[in-house]
């Protein structure tokens, strides 16, 4: 039972999502569009977490392997790269370490520099919320 | 051989699993970073299909349901995201900050690489969305004018790229935090560095999860006002 009701809570939202992404002609797909919806529902308690916990486990475990098809299809459009194949790959390789490095170290800094504030920090979280 | 595997729809959903399969027994066996199993599952399948000579359409038409679950499996990103609510609340600046760098950053990097390679207009807006998910990035890159399907390959390419070197780069950068961790995933390699960043443990996931979508809304708001430097 909790298999059925995790599965129709999840494509349920899944069709809203694809139903506002062609509704609303923001460049927003629909996952993330489902994404928000099903945070706000479990946020506002009309899903519950434990009735989609399962099958959402499932799905994360499995999203790895859901990319595998479009890795794949590279192949067929190696032909239309070709004569920007070198200042794609080096692009898209030097930008992608960039981006991951620049991005982690500043959220590091600024968690490191707040953790060294000291303990009144962390037992003021409820203050803290703006 | 190659007409009666191809022949069943399950082929290449079996193909995927059984690839990807090999992938993670390699990398348990070997200890190797760079045995990444999406990347050894992908490039498994590419030598399956032409050592046996199968048509890649043959593998696609199975192995396109997998696809299609993604959209559901984007949808179930919020469940991570929803445990670890607290923790973002503290880390709210963090966060924010590291984000806006990030776009900022993949933005920059962009265009300087291109006047290095001094490419055109058509390519260098082409590249600008690479590092978001693809839905997003289809349509920022159509809106600047771009080539979309080379946008897409290299979105996929991007996404592959920060799976496989992200543990050898948050050790050389020595970035140890794991809200660090999954914001630099999600932010640099959108949803494919995200299944990464969920291995690593669920507060990296859910900041990971975070990162696809507000990086994707902050570029399609951010490409407009650099698409014309080139």
């Amino acid at each position: 039972m909790r298999y059925l009701k995790g599965t129709a809570i999840i494509f349920g939202i899944t069709m809203a999502g694809d139903f506002l992404s062609r509704l609303l002609s923001l460049p927003v797909p629909a996952g993330v569009y489902g994404l928000f919806l099903l945070l706000f529902l479990l946020c506002a308690g009309w899903v519950r977490e434990a009735d989609v916990a399962e099958v959402g486990d499932f799905f994360l475990e499995i999203m790895p392997l859901l990319f595998i098809p479009a890795g794949v299809g590279l192949i067929e459009s190696l032909e239309q790269m070709r004569q920007v194949l070198i200042p794609f790959a080096a692009i898209n390789g030097c930008s992608t370490l960039f981006v991951m490095a620049v991005t982690g170290l500043v959220a590091q800094a600024i968690i490191r520099r707040r953790g060294a504030d000291g303990p009144v920090e962390e037992s003021s979280d409820r203050e803290e919320r703006r | 051989m190659s007409a009666f595997a191809g022949s069943s729809l399950y082929f290449g959903m079996l193909l995927s699993v059984g690839a990807y399969l090999f992938g993670m027994w390699l990398r348990k066996k070997t200890g190797l970073s760079l045995c990444n199993p999406l990347l050894v599952a992908i490039v498994a399948v590419i030598l399956f299909l032409s050592v046996f000579r199968i048509e890649y359409g043959a593998y696609s038409r199975g192995a396109d349901y997998l696809s299609y679950l993604l959209t559901p499996a984007t949808v179930c990103l919020a469940i991570p995201l929803y445990r670890q609510l607290e923790l973002l609340r503290r880390q709210a600046a963090a966060v924010a900050a590291a984000i806006l760098t990030g776009v900022a950053g993949s933005a920059a990097s962009i265009y300087v690489m291109s006047l290095l390679f001094k490419l055109e207009h058509v390519y260098y807006v082409t590249l600008l969305p690479k590092s978001i998910t693809t839905a997003i990035g289809m349509g920022v890159s159509e809106e600047a004018g771009g080539i979309v399907t080379l946008t897409v390959v290299s979105i996929i390419v991007t996404g592959i790229f920060g799976n496989v070197t992200a543990d050898w780069l948050f050790f050389i950068c020595r970035i140890e935090e794991p809200v660090a961790k999954g914001l630099a995933l999600g932010t640099a390699a959108h949803a494919i560095g995200t299944s990464r960043a969920l291995e690593l443990g669920e507060a990296e996931g859910a900041m990971s999860s975070l990162a696809i979508a507000v990086a994707g809304l902050v570029t399609v708001a951010v490409v407009p006002l650099v698409s014309g430097l080139i």
